[in-house]
């Protein structure tokens, strides 16, 4: 899947600044790596709208943006992660670390929530520093430093629940204090007055938003784009590569911990088995919205694309009500064809210049 | 510029990885719960399973088999892996550690079965629990102690005509798992208009969501099935964003769950009292170790379906609190 993007062979990094006058704006346009999942996001929704009656509703709308905000919060940390040259597979187990961290220091202690919530919060960003930390000073790649951290953390969840609370799962946190107070903050309904949607659709747009000025406005966006494209060149012109790394697991630690206080909030308990298999999703977000696999190029924006064409592929085929045991087919062939057009768009942007 | 084989390779190295992931699974480890001995001789019991970790009902399993082994003064060796040809290595692996007794999970027949019938082969007692009553008898198995899927499924579809359904959704959030598909099968037999939503159950909001969209795509439905206590919560949550007026129905229990049938939000649960399962198969190897006995006249002894409802939920809430129900 990921293999189409190599195909574009020279488009401008990223991060390169605004300055390039001759180039008009249409190629401009043509040359963001967002560009392919943007038409192919469109072509499967016109997909969707046409064969499936029940997805040209508002509600519809609603649940298929918050399926694709529960991928596109942590998928926007890993994008920008992979821009810098790095992959993290403890993401998905990190999210249900965060919440069943959250969950039992305030039931346990007889805390107020958020004092759970901030604990975990320092959890989950010691995870994403030593995550970092590893990786830059072994040089062991982050595949192989992560995907133990994947698995130490699945143990840890089991096992430190099962210590804590006597089973599997924690328990109710819906009576303690502060509890209705980060509800509204992290799973909320928000009225928009034509439609209704999760608050973490909100919060997505918002993590998009930041990331993409991070990436594409500021210093620490060009040592991104370097440290991911070529980290000795990137070294030698001064980018401080260790800091920046480090600090980008510490992001998609973050992010995750964000989608933990959602699960928890929203569900009022966890149950230490979930969680696995998303660090995948995340970074296919992430690939089918443009970013490398080799690092140094993607864009924040497409990870966003990323996974509203995955999400609406979910939900649009429930809508489409097709038959539930083909569903991962539709899936594999839906996500294929939108890799397919997003090449195709890519292509035919490098063969304009 | 670029050399073109590096995204090449690292495409290489995520499937690798993917398929890495999907195969291993941390095996729940060795847990000894040994106790007081009771019957002067030191029985060590191998109980396999095929569990993924961190579910709480096969919590409840175990808790059930560790309190029998407790009770009667024996060492229970658990270990489990939700991968058929583990879980077939890990009953080997009992054998070869010389345990006593084996109690173990028929979730893939095929594969397990032949290490069980060695084990019998060998001598050494073996009871099945859980899964495989379709096929236990195959391999030479004496005994049996778990629900019967299909009988579990034609209770609630039953009790969905009675209580005047139009239409059932039944939730299967492991797909192509042979118990969950039998269960589904089992409502359909008794309420036809019953039909299938496979979600990704190791996602809860994705549950949520998936549960949620086909509500709103399909309004007629006026029950939904869930064959999972935390999928049971999904789907409550699923109901109210869609405002659909459906009943939740679930198989199985958890705290939250009894206390949604106590508060009328869940109709009823299925239960197939897991914590009686593992009691239950540990007893009888006991039994069939000190006294030759063997349970259920070669019949399976079931636990469930057994049904939980707001008339009888008022003690089950707090067993199901203590982590026996």
């Amino acid at each position: 899947m990921s293999s189409s993007v190599m195909t574009q062979p020279s488009a401008p990094p990223a991060a390169a600044p605004p300055a390039r006058p001759q180039k008009s704006v249409v190629a401009r346009v043509l040359a963001r790596p967002e560009i392919g999942a943007l038409a192919a996001a469109i072509a499967i929704f016109a997909f969707f709208y046409a064969v499936a009656p029940p997805f040209r509703t508002l509600p519809a709308i609603s649940t298929m943006l918050y399926a694709s905000s529960t991928i596109g919060i942590v998928a926007v940390g890993v994008a920008l992660l992979m821009i810098g040259g790095e992959f993290d597979l403890s993401s998905g187990v990190s999210v249900v670390t965060a919440a069943l961290a959250a969950a039992m220091v305030s039931f346990q202690f007889s805390l107020n929530m958020w004092v759970g919530v901030i604990v975990s919060l320092v959890v989950a960003l010691a995870i994403g520093f030593v995550n970092g930390y590893l990786v830059v000073r072994t040089g062991i790649p982050s595949f192989l430093v992560t995907l133990s951290t994947f698995f130490v953390l699945q143990g840890v969840n089991l096992g430190v629940t099962k210590l804590v609370t006597g089973t599997v799962a924690t328990p109710n946190v819906s009576g303690l204090d502060g509890f209705h107070s980060a509800h509204a903050i992290f799973a909320s309904d928000i009225d928009l007055g034509f439609m209704t949607v999760k608050i973490t659709v909100l919060w997505w747009l918002v993590f998009v938003c930041v990331a993409t000025w991070l990436l594409l406005r500021t210093r620490t966006g060009n040592w991104i784009t370097a440290a991911g494209g070529n980290q000795a060149s990137a070294r030698a012109v001064g980018v401080p590569v260790p800091k920046v790394k480090i600090g980008l697991f510490m992001g998609v630690a973050f992010l995750a911990w964000f989608l933990g206080m959602h699960l928890l909030f929203n569900f009022s308990s966890v149950q230490s088995g979930l969680g696995v298999g998303n660090e995948f999703i995340y970074i296919i977000a992430a690939v089918v919205g443009g970013a490398l696999l080799t690092g140094g190029y993607g864009s924040a924006v497409g990870s966003a694309l990323g996974a509203v064409i995955f999400g609406m592929t979910t939900q649009g085929i429930v809508f489409a009500g097709w038959d539930p045991n083909w569903f991962k087919t539709f899936l594999g062939v839906m996500l294929l064809l939108a890799v397919m057009v997003n090449l195709y768009v890519k292509n035919y942007a490098a063969r304009r210049k | 510029m670029r050399n073109t084989r590096r995204p090449l390779q690292a495409l290489v190295a995520v499937t690798v990885a993917t398929m890495a992931l999907a195969a291993c699974s941390s095996s729940g480890g060795a847990k000894n719960a040994g106790g007081g001995n009771a019957g002067g001789q030191d029985f060590t019991i191998a109980m396999i399973t095929h569990e993924s970790p961190g579910d709480t009902f096969w919590d409840k399993i175990r808790a059930g088999a560790d309190q029998a082994a407790k009770d009667h003064g024996m060492t229970l060796n658990y270990s489990s892996d939700p991968d058929a040809g583990k879980e077939a290595t890990l009953v080997q692996n009992a054998v070869d550690s010389k345990v006593d007794g084996i109690a173990v999970t028929l979730a893939f027949p095929d594969a397990v079965g032949p290490a069980a019938k060695s084990a019998i082969a060998g001598g050494v007692p073996v009871v099945a629990f859980n899964s495989g009553i379709g096929n236990y008898q195959d391999f030479g198995v004496p005994m049996y102690f778990g629900s019967n899927e299909d009988l579990a499924g034609q209770t609630v579809g039953r009790r969905i005509a009675q209580d005047g359904g139009g239409k059932a959704l039944c939730v299967i959030q492991e797909q192509g798992q042979v118990a969950l598909e039998t269960r589904c099968a089992g409502v359909a037999k008794a309420f036809p208009n019953t039909e299938n939503l496979n979600v990704n159950g190791a996602d809860l909001p994705s549950v949520q969501q998936t549960i949620g969209a086909k509500l709103q795509q399909d309004p007629s439905i006026t029950d939904v099935v869930t064959l999972g206590a935390p999928i049971a919560l999904g789907a409550m949550q699923a109901k109210a964003d869609s405002g659909s007026q459906a009943k939740v129905i679930t198989f199985d229990l958890n705290a939250d769950v009894a206390q949604a049938i106590q508060n009328g939000t869940i109709a009823f649960s299925v239960d197939q009292q897991p914590y009686v399962q593992g009691y239950m198969a540990v007893t009888a190897l006991w039994l069939n170790l000190t006294n030759g006995n063997d349970i259920g006249g070669g019949q399976p002894v079931l636990t469930g379906p057994s049904i939980v409802d707001a008339k009888n939920i008022g003690p089950i809430v707090q067993y199901a609190k203590n982590n026996t129900r």
